[in-house]
């Protein structure tokens, strides 16, 4: 049995430069940031602003054109990085193995890397499924479970890594108000009690607003803004404030005047 | 092309890497294995039996006509064992079980699943491009090693319940093991071990390309049938001439 790397809670992320394109124009212009560790740094932006394609970048499906990702100094491609930190992504489509039960699912890193011997693994699965509010249901498969508790399940699979650092892609997108907030407080937990560092991609501002210590708002492939949600809401750039103050029911009794 | 097949190649070789990992996956390969040999018994008994009979039905005629009747056995054998039944046998399982694998790799590339694995750092190599390449290197031969007989059962029906050919079981199974040796059937097997990589390496690689929706993946699974077999077909001239040479 393999033993578990070291318990090194939370990295840095910075990125530098990074430039991507595909087929006609860039879909990443330049990006420039740097998470600290332990912080929740939220990416936010509009439909088809790039966010995704970043986020696969930060943990490495994507190779950029131009720039580089650094995880805590050391580059994302580098040999056994991924051996050395623990890094977990929460997919939008949350991507659980169809064919896999959902106790599978979530015990399928201890399992391939021989963490746990089998045993050990079904608590470990039984207490990561309780701590997401799904106790006793790893006997279901993925196309048996709704929107929202695949998505709890997703992030049960990358508790199990027990991640230094997080990735959240879009977690609050198709789930109803209610528990779009649930989600929105299992992160902040997480934060709290892992202390990883968390980068959350959203368009949700309610979940933005929420739980981010910082946030990076991305239009057309530019990082526009990086700071704190307060200074957010008051700059100046009216792109930015179109997008944080859309609001259909200020637009049909106001126009586009902004409410003070 | 010259991209796939680079691509067809460095998966193989990472592949071969991997498979001192093979016992650790056992029971994917158990399963791979269940479901290649399970599901394709039947098709190989019937497709096999058939083919003798084709054979001996278009042949023993043209030759007991001549008086060459006692070589009928001798011929459906060896045509058997080192061609028909390795190359359409390969043919039978790359439309059956490439296009499986393809489907379900395409299928879990386009629903993110393998970006999922990589993300756990697990590789999909090792997880699901190993049991099914092992799984099939192991399949096909041993399907291969069942049809050999069935072909020759048929064959040896059909030339002795056929009254234009009359050659009955004794005499044809009499010439047939006069003419056809062990290393014959060496022969079929090595080649249908050839024809199995080949199969995985291209289906697995066309699934783990896939991209856009259930379209891509209809698409991949297409691709990795009609490349296979044209492969098979391409691979299977090179191979016989490379073991006439070795059996010389």
């Amino acid at each position: 049995m393999k033993s578990a790397p070291p318990q090194v809670q939370n990295v840095t992320v910075e990125v530098r430069g990074l430039r991507r394109s595909f087929g006609d124009g860039p879909v990443l212009d330049g990006i420039d940031f740097k998470v600290e560790a332990g912080e929740i740094f939220v990416i936010m932006g509009p439909s088809g602003s790039g966010k995704t394609v970043l986020l696969k970048h930060l943990i490495g499906l994507e190779t950029p054109d131009e720039g580089e990702i650094l995880i805590q100094g050391e580059p994302i491609d580098a040999p056994g990085l991924r051996d050395k930190y623990r890094m977990a992504m929460v997919f939008q489509s949350s991507a659980l193995l169809t064919s896999l039960t959902v106790g599978e699912n979530v015990g399928l890193y201890l399992k391939e890397h021989q963490l746990l011997p089998p045993r050990e693994i079904a608590a470990v699965v039984a207490d990561k499924l309780k701590t997401v509010g799904l106790a006793g249901l790893e006997n279901r498969y993925p196309n048996e479970l709704s929107g929202g508790m695949e998505k709890r399940v997703a992030i049960a699979r990358a508790l199990v890594i027990e991640p230094q650092l997080i990735l959240y892609d879009e977690p609050t997108s198709e789930l109803d108000p209610v528990m779009a907030v649930a989600i929105g407080e299992e992160i902040h937990k997480l934060k709290d009690r892992l202390h990883a560092t968390s980068i959350v991609v959203t368009h949700d501002r309610d979940l933005a607003f929420g739980i981010a210590d910082r946030i990076a708002m991305i239009m057309n492939g530019k990082i526009l803004f990086v700071g704190a949600p307060e200074q957010l809401k008051k700059h100046p750039d009216p792109k930015i404030q179109n997008f944080i103050f859309a609001e259909l029911l200020i637009r049909r009794y106001h126009g586009n005047e902004r409410i003070p | 092309m010259f991209r796939n097949i680079g691509e067809i190649m460095i998966l193989f070789w990472q592949t071969l890497n991997a498979l001192p990992l093979s016992w650790r996956h056992r029971r994917k390969i158990a399963d791979q294995l269940f479901e290649i040999g399970n599901a394709s018994l039947l098709m190989v008994c019937i497709l096999s039996l058939f083919i003798g009979g084709v054979v001996a039905l278009q042949t023993g005629p043209v030759l007991v006509e001549r008086g060459l009747s006692y070589v009928l056995g001798g011929m459906i054998g060896l045509s058997v064992c080192k061609e028909l039944a390795p190359v359409m046998m390969s043919i039978l399982i790359a439309g059956r079980v490439g296009s499986a694998m393809s489907a379900e790799l395409g299928s879990m590339r386009v629903y993110q699943e393998i970006d999922a694995l990589r993300t756990m750092n697990i590789s999909p190599i090792t997880y699901l491009v190993l049991p099914r390449m092992v799984a099939i290197a192991l399949a096909l031969p041993m399907l291969v090693l069942f049809a050999i007989p069935v072909g020759w059962m048929g064959g040896a029906l059909v030339a002795s319940l056929n009254n234009k050919i009359g050659v009955d079981f004794g005499s044809f199974f009499s010439d047939l093991r006069d003419v056809v040796e062990v290393a014959d059937i060496w022969n079929g097997v090595i080649k249908s071990l050839v024809f199995a990589l080949a199969i995985g390496a291209i289906s697995c690689h066309q699934g783990l390309i896939t991209r856009g929706g259930p379209r891509g993946i209809g698409r991949s699974v297409t691709k990795a049938v009609v490349n296979s077999i044209v492969v098979i077909l391409i691979l299977d001239y090179f191979l016989t001439r490379f073991l006439l040479l070795v059996q010389k």
